[in-house]
């Protein structure tokens, strides 16, 4: 495998590879056809998509050993194309965080790729280290539910591609919230993650929630230019480091001599209340989602002994980590008769007027850009000193499309740390934001 | 609002999570600082309006009642230790 080490190219296999980043959690192979549009790609997955007979745990030791009988969805077109599946990517527990530093008990965390001291952003950390290192033909699929494909994408200094929520079947994903899960493509070119985006969009019978719409050729949408276009630069997105900024305002201005047409545009509600709202929604979706492992059927098990909620507590209590512990408690909290009215509630409630910000700005515009994060790739030593809370904030660009079900990718800007320069769309229009990306 | 102690003891039990008094003293504290800012979303004004329990338009996806392959017993209790002939092994209801 040629792997882009620094600076210098290398021949190396992923075990050696693995030893200095820890990006996989497995690494195994899996190919069933030879021809196809994704022949010659190897295909890396997020270790919360299920892939058939290899070890699936979404990070998380209460998952240990579970082996999934079916193919997720995506993973099945996938692997219909010709593509080889080389392995499941390391990440936060189910998803629990915004650095990968949240792996589950016996888990390591990935290392920023451009500098190992870094974290690599979350929760799809092990395939933004992946992808960035890996210089063959490879894509990732990793998943979002607020920000976890664009954050690594941006600290790691790839391209990723968050769908419309529906688009990309969840049928197959270890689910985090129901309402906010998309599965989608991380990769170095804007190209290959049109390419990916196509083969996994589209209607699953298996997946209720999937959407039943015509999937646009994506790949139709690149080197069109964006002269025209009609472009909302978020102001609220503006309050990020000097050095986000600047790269950020760089690209604007190049977009802008392309001929794009950039306005300030303001969304408020969306900024001043974005992270409560997601937090309390996803975290009273996981609180619920997770009440499924038990210790009985599949995954983590013990003796079975005791009472039926003395063995949960005790096989659950073992094997989730710190984060999930936290998070499960927040959710159950929220979800609580007398307390559901004032937080799921309600939170549900500001979300429709979330959505509706951002629809009325797509009335008159065609993308919506803001910096992905506010920051580059902190050191993990840095992060440790976050309380839980700071950690949450570390999101507030990104729970907004996420909360609204808004496509949105990330491209890579910056010459010294990798900065993430986010396009949003409206529903269904990946098209623009590809035709966008691809021109920053 | 103010979380106590026997409160998050109570959102233990519910959510089957046996926590040491060090958990419950570092998760209390936690919780109380992450409920307090969310609390602030209780001055949006939401009058009329209805809640998003998805972010796009979904209509209900019905299907023809047709029998379709499952998986066999044998698949179904491949996963675990825990298991006796054709069942799975649990601790006792009683």
């Amino acid at each position: 495998m040629n792997i882009l080490w620094g600076q210098k190219h290398f021949k190396m296999n992923l075990q050696e590879l693995n030893q200095n980043y820890n990006c996989f959690n497995i690494i195994e192979e899996l190919k069933e056809k030879e021809e196809g549009k994704l022949s010659g790609y190897q295909i890396s997955v997020k270790d919360c998509i299920c892939v058939k007979g290899m070890e699936s745990t979404a990070g998380s030791a209460i998952l240990k050993g579970y082996k999934p009988l079916f193919h997720a969805t995506a993973v099945q077109k996938v692997l219909d194309e010709g593509c080889k599946i080389i392995g499941k990517t390391s990440q936060d527990e189910f998803g629990f965080g915004s650095f990968s530093m949240n792996v589950g008990i016996g888990y390591k965390q990935p290392l920023n790729p451009v500098d190992k001291q870094r974290v690599t952003g979350g929760s799809s950390g092990g395939s933004g280290c992946a992808v960035k290192l890996i210089e063959d033909k490879h894509v990732s699929l990793g998943e979002s539910t607020g920000g976890s494909i664009v954050c690594p994408a941006a600290y790691c200094g790839i391209v990723g591609l968050c769908p419309t929520y529906g688009r990309v079947s969840r049928y197959g994903l270890l689910d985090y919230g129901n309402s906010l899960d998309k599965i989608g493509p991380m990769a170095r070119t804007v190209e290959d993650c049109a390419k990916v985006l196509k083969i996994i969009a589209g209607y699953d019978p298996k997946d209720s929630t999937s959407l039943n719409e015509p999937v646009d050729d994506y790949e139709s949408f690149l080197k069109k230019g964006v002269k025209g276009l009609k472009i909302g630069l978020v102001k609220e997105s503006l309050d990020v480091d000097e050095e986000v900024k600047a790269e950020f305002m760089k690209t604007i201005e190049s977009l802008k001599e392309k001929g794009a047409i950039v306005e300030q545009v303001s969304l408020p509600l969306t900024f001043k209340y974005g992270i409560e709202v997601y937090y309390i929604i996803a975290l009273s979706e996981v609180s619920t989602n997770l009440s499924k492992y038990c210790g009985i059927r599949y995954g983590a098990e013990e003796k079975p002994e005791g009472s039926f909620n003395e063995y949960f507590a005790k096989v659950r209590s073992k094997n989730f980590g710190e984060e999930a512990k936290r998070r499960i408690m927040l959710g159950t909290f929220a979800r609580m008769s007398g307390f559901r009215d004032a937080y799921y509630i309600k939170a549900a409630k500001v979300r429709t007027l979330i959505i509706q910000e951002y629809k009325k700005l797509f009335e008159h515009y065609d993308v919506l850009v803001t910096p992905t994060m506010p920051n580059v790739a902190p050191k993990t030593e840095d992060v440790k000193k976050l309380t839980p809370l700071q950690n949450y904030m570390m999101d507030v660009l990104t729970v907004g499309p996420n909360l609204a079900g808004l496509p949105h990718i990330s491209v890579p800007i910056g010459d010294d740390l990798p900065v993430g320069f986010l396009v949003i769309g409206d529903h269904l229009q990946e098209g623009k934001i590809i035709q966008v990306a691809d021109e920053v | 609002m103010k979380l106590d102690k026997q409160l998050v003891k109570e959102i233990a039990k519910v959510a089957r999570l046996e926590l040491t008094e060090e958990e419950i003293d570092k998760i209390e504290k936690d919780m109380d600082e992450v409920l307090n800012t969310f609390s602030k979303i209780q001055e949006v004004g939401t009058k009329d309006v209805k809640m998003s329990i998805q972010p796009v338009k979904l209509g209900n996806a019905l299907r023809e009642d047709e029998p379709k392959e499952c998986l066999t017993q044998k698949e179904a209790l491949s996963q675990v230790e825990n298991k006796k002939d054709e069942y799975f092994v649990g601790p006792k209801a009683l």
